[in-house]
């Protein structure tokens, strides 16, 4: 995650400068690849440069033209998802190449208002002459500009100086390039700010790639920017030559002449162009021109990376462009007049990463915030070292990588070096705080000795309630003195703008350190003194801001459990298996007069098509042992299965004292069984099965424990737990379960396997004396000798049907051996062997 | 012969608990947060205050904060538990108790006795969900005390929210593990369902656990988009919007409907499979 976090920032640092060739994302048809005419190609050349532009159409022409200007270091393919996005919403798109870069002519003069605002000047023109393109009246097309970074400060110079512009979309861009380069946090000070080494130099990187891939010394850059260029990174200075270039090309100069409806958004993820600039450029504006609306989005991303918002800040866009290009009537909601993003007030459920939250609030309360909370900062004046060599610095933020990379780098960052920084911290807070915008402090610098160019760099730390810190967004706002000697200098800085929720029990926490990374600071080794003259922090609040948008699929999701409970309510109840309903309470009482048993054309067949029973049809009487007998696989024990309720008959009827079977059928409550061996709990003992079957089986009565015990005749193992049990004990154990409560009818399923000849012998006179007290015992077996011993009636089957039933002593009239098993052996013929076990 | 409710959820409870797995759960349910807060106190020690930021990587830091009191342990007890521990006790309470009966033999003798099936079913899947979610109140009740002997009674931090009374946390907490009882429902219906359809107790419990598993691994692969908000385990987490100032229902509440939802349709089939079943073990 930490990974893919950093690859996102590097990528949208990159995307945003422009550095990503992406391919041309084709609309329908695909764009039209033009060469436009531009400007003059320099003071002294006034042939015009060549502009390389790609057109996209809508589906439906005329339509108004949106023109997007790339990052710097990009060119047109790098807008090339956005202009899809924007024709698929009705727009003519012009997206080129700015001059200097990709494929158009011409050198870089960093937004010149001679060069490349004369630039997007002539694609007016070209605009104006296309027929697709709305026009509101001669050499006047609809059109509006859209860009970020480079193409954001463009779009706004270009809207002050050719009224033609009818709305503007200006994302992470400057006001001011000096204050932008040169950071200088002092309220009102007109000194110098601290040169940003690394954003500067890497900014000029990017312009230095040649075409050709030559390495040359001024790359694509116009001599004039070349030379104000080394001349500022050389000395850190700037001559009043480069002063006045650098503010020809920022927006400052001519904000005032804006009347265009202006999306301005910036990135709170942005060392390079702070909010204060995003900020400078609307209160610029509203102030010139009040009837003029203004929107302002601080966003979480930026020239640091940040949070992705990409999506939403392009559909705010094309929203703005439809309120204010096209004549929609149904005006979509644009942008309100302030909204920021809460990047990391809570933690997302779908991957447990902060989430950003995004309010909005109907007035733009500026970057002081609507109003202002002072939270007491303790500390005394403290000193602190810049050290020699200015090594090592702190790192809050750099290029392409920003705060991800110096969040992972936490120990260079909040307690920075030793002796270099001074802390000034605040209580806990008392209630969650939601910081919105730029804190101020008062503080008074000073330095042992008399120096030149001090710099210092103040940050805003939340401290958790566990003691931890964080510094938002990795932002500093640097301070730069051109003298500063022991007499303190008292002013007010300006904290990095930022937004985000302290909670309570956080305290803030002011840093003042001495180096960073970011900037160029002095080399010779100076002890200043801190102290914080107000001890407190300024802190700006918006009221009036509620939360934009959220999912609400709460209930949606809530309602998918109503269907599902009704199928399953059908499946349950309308299509369960149908059962006979006892008439009353008392159906299963004693009724003298059915049979225990009767079977009556029982069939069942198993799922893979054996036939087990077929046909089988006889009637048990009160009061006797009834041996059901048949060799193995005879279908004794699936007919036994089927009188319990274990299973369904394919057809036929069971009936038990007159009361049908079923699973779970009543009247088995007057059933004792033992199926296919006996089963009980192996952690249990012998006695504790019992005890629990009993409870279990939900049978009232007198349970006979000591009797069936008796009958079980298992000593002390009784108290032994089953899975100690010899398959003899488990069996006797069975049986005893089988008789607990003294069933009206005993089925026993080869009661006498495992046992020894006594035991065979004693169970023989229980069976019979169970019998004799009116109850039925019905026994299986395959051991013919064993049931000419014990019963006095015998229902024979073979192969699943049945061959004989009645009286023992009826089968066996008429024979001269007087045993069973020859009658046995009469009636199946000669494809069997008796008494195989 | 009159008779009474069959297999009383008293018996039946009994009946379950007296075995030895049962002692085993609670034992591993000891012994986890044991093992965490000796290797947390005696552990390689880690610097928590070098900064950085509660976040500082950009990742939720619930386990950087176990240490600051009972409730942060026993919060980040669950977090390590549910996605394994959990799912395991929660599987095997709820897959091995009908398979269990038939291996036994046991289950043929409660339907004699007579237990209807659908109250046999019913009985047993409600002890199985009572031991259950007692598995996540021991684990989070002997957590926070072992937290509070361990890191003393600090409030509950969090990562964004700052800090939450005693009160506060509780209601949170109860919240994270009543949430947390019913994602595993839908490990629960999985294993139940198996449960009736095998005899093998370690087939139904393990066919649970693998298919969370495989859920989660394909929950893992980014590719899949969202086709992975139908999966299970994508709401796992989802309580972690109950450690918001203001608690985030989205994800609960669509995990609650998956979790409910996926456990009718189990069970459902359980039952209407279970009324028709042939019972020849």
């Amino acid at each position: 995650m930490v990974i893919a976090r950093r690859l996102f920032a590097i990528g949208s640092a990159l995307l945003l400068s422009g550095l990503v060739i992406t391919p041309a994302a084709q609309a329908a048809g695909g764009p039209e690849s033009l060469r436009i005419s531009g400007g003059p190609t320099s003071a002294l050349d006034q042939s015009p440069v060549e502009l390389d532009a790609d057109l996209y159409l809508p589906e439906k022409i005329p339509a108004p033209a949106v023109v997007l200007a790339h990052g710097f270091g990009g060119d047109k393919s790098g807008s090339a998802a956005q202009a899809v996005k924007l024709a698929q919403a009705g727009f003519v798109v012009l997206s080129y190449s700015a001059r200097g870069f990709g494929e158009s002519t011409g050198l870089i003069s960093m937004n010149s208002p001679d060069f490349e605002v004369a630039d997007a000047s002539r694609l007016i023109d070209f605009l104006a002459q296309r027929s697709e393109v709305t026009q509101d009246g001669a050499n006047d097309p609809r059109v509006g500009f859209a860009g970020g970074s480079y193409g954001g400060a463009l779009a706004l110079l270009v809207a002050g100086y050719d009224k033609r512009v009818d709305a503007l979309a200006s994302d992470i861009t400057w006001n001011d390039l000096e204050s932008s380069l040169f950071g200088q946090s002092i309220q009102g000070s007109t000194q110098l700010g601290v040169y940003k080494n690394l954003w500067t130099g890497f900014f000029f990187s990017v312009g230095l790639r040649n075409t050709d891939g030559k390495v040359t010394r001024c790359g694509r850059f116009s001599p004039q920017w070349c030379n104000a260029y080394t001349q500022s990174a050389t000395t850190a200075q700037i001559t009043e030559g480069n002063r006045a270039l650098m503010r020809e090309s920022s927006p400052i100069s001519i904000t005032d002449k804006i009347t265009a409806p202006s999306l301005i958004s910036g990135g709170q993820a942005d060392s390079l162009f702070p909010l204060a600039q995003t900020n400078a450029n609307a209160e610029q504006i509203m102030a010139a021109s009040p009837q003029t609306p203004v929107s302002v989005l601080w966003h979480g991303m930026g020239h640091d990376g940040g949070t992705n918002e990409r999506d939403r800040l392009e559909t705010s866009i094309i929203n703005w462009f439809k309120k204010y290009l096209q004549e929609d009537p149904e005006s979509p909601a644009v942008t309100e007049p302030f909204e920021v993003t809460l990047t990391s007030g809570e933690i997302s459920v779908q991957n447990n990463q902060p989430k950003p939250t995004v309010i909005a609030g109907a007035n733009y309360p500026g970057i002081f915030g609507s109003e202002q909370q002072s939270v007491p900062v303790l500390g005394p004046p403290q000193q602190i070292l810049s050290p020699a060599g200015a090594s090592p610095a702190a790192i809050s933020s750099i290029p392409g990588f920003g705060g991800s990379l110096a969040g992972n780098l936490g120990s260079f960052l909040s307690n920075s070096f030793p002796g270099q920084s001074a802390f000034f911290q605040s209580q806990p807070l008392d209630a969650a705080t939601e910081i919105i915008g730029s804190s101020q402090v008062e503080i008074a610098f000073a330095s042992d000795g008399a120096v030149n160019d001090a710099v210092f760099f103040l940050s805003l730390q939340v401290v958790g309630a566990n003691g931890r810190a964080s510094l938002p967004q990795g932002l500093v706002a640097p301070v730069r003195f051109d003298a500063l000697g022991p007499t303190p200098q008292v002013v007010t800085v300006d904290l990095p703008a930022i937004a985000l929720t302290a909670n309570a029990g956080d305290s803030l926490r002011l840093v003042v350190s001495t180096t960073d990374l970011a900037y160029r600071m002095p080399l010779d080794e100076r002890l200043y003194t801190v102290a914080m003259t107000q001890n407190a922090i300024i802190v700006p609040l918006v009221t009036g801001l509620t939360p934009v948008g959220g999912e609400d699929a709460t209930f949606a999701w809530l309602l998918i459990i109503i269907p599902v409970l009704v199928i399953a309510g059908v499946i349950l109840f309308v299509l369960r298996p149908r059962e006979p309903k006892p008439l009353h309470e008392n159906a299963y009482a004693d009724s003298m007069s059915d049979p225990p048993v009767v079977i009556e054309d029982l069939y069942k067949t198993y799922k893979g098509g054996y036939q087990a029973v077929k046909g089988v049809s006889f009637e048990v009487p009160r009061g006797v042992v009834l041996g059901l007998l048949g060799p193995n696989g005879a279908g004794k024990t699936t007919t036994m299965r089927m009188m319990m309720g274990l299973i369904a008959p394919t057809q036929g009827e069971i009936t038990l004292f007159g009361h049908p079977v079923f699973f779970g059928s009543p009247v088995l409550s007057r059933v004792g069984a033992l199926v296919e061996g006996a089963g009980f709990l192996p952690h249990l003992s012998g006695r504790e099965n019992l005890e629990i079957y009993w409870k279990a089986s939900g049978r009232v009565g007198e349970p006979y424990f000591e009797e069936v015990l008796e009958i079980a005749d298992l000593g002390t193992a009784i108290d032994r737990k089953v899975k100690a049990y010899s398959q003899g004990m488990r069996q006797r154990l069975g049986i005893a379960q089988a008789m607990l409560g003294k069933p009206d009818l005993l089925v026993l399923d080869e009661p006498t396997n495992g046992l020894d000849p006594p035991q065979i012998k004693s169970m023989r006179e229980v069976m019979k004396s169970y019998a004799e007290t009116g109850r039925t015992v019905i026994v299986s077996s395959h051991m013919l000798s064993e049931v000419e011993q014990t019963c006095s009636h015998v229902v024979v089957m073979h192969r699943g049907q049945l061959i004989a039933t009645g009286k023992v002593a009826d089968l066996l009239a008429g024979r001269s051996g007087g045993r069973l098993e020859d009658v046995f052996l009469d009636m199946i013929g000669e494809d069997l062997t008796v008494g195989q076990s | 012969m009159k008779t009474k409710r069959a297999l009383p959820f008293r018996v039946e409870l009994i009946r379950q608990i007296k075995r030895k797995r049962t002692l085993v759960a609670l034992i591993l349910l000891i012994a986890l947060p044991l093992i965490v807060v000796t290797a947390a106190k005696f552990g390689p020690s880690s610097d928590n205050n070098n900064g950085g930021g509660g976040f500082g990587d950009g990742d939720l830091d619930l386990v950087g904060l176990a240490t600051s009191g009972g409730w942060n342990f026993a919060l980040t007890m669950m977090f390590f538990a549910s996605g394994f521990l959990l799912l395991i006790l929660v599987a095997m309470f709820t897959g091995d108790t009908v398979a269990s009966e038939a291996s036994w033999s046991t289950l043929r003798y409660l339907l004699i006795a007579p237990v209807p099936r659908r109250r046999l079913l019913s009985v047993k899947l409600a002890v199985a969900l009572l031991l259950s979610f007692i598995s996540i109140v021991v684990l989070v009740g002997f957590s926070y005390l072992v937290g509070l002997i361990a890191f003393g009674s600090g409030n509950l931090s969090t990562p964004t929210a700052g800090v939450f009374s005693n009160s506060e946390a509780l209601w949170r907490m109860s919240i994270i593990s009543v949430y947390i009882f019913i994602t595993l429902l839908f490990a629960a219906g999985i294993a139940f369902l198996l449960s009736v359809l095998t005899d093998v107790p370690l087939g139904a419990v393990g066919g649970a656990v693998v298919i969370v598993i495989v859920c989660n691994i394909l929950d893992a692969i980014d590719a899949l988009g969202d086709l992975r908000q139908w999966l299970p385990t994508d709401y796992g987490s989802a309580w972690i919007g109950a450690l918001n100032r203001e608690i985030d229902w989205t994800g609960m509440s669509r995990g609650v409907a998956y979790s409910v939802v996926s456990f009718i349709v189990f069970t459902t089939i359980a039952y209407w499979r279970f009324d028709r079943k042939d019972i020849t073990s």
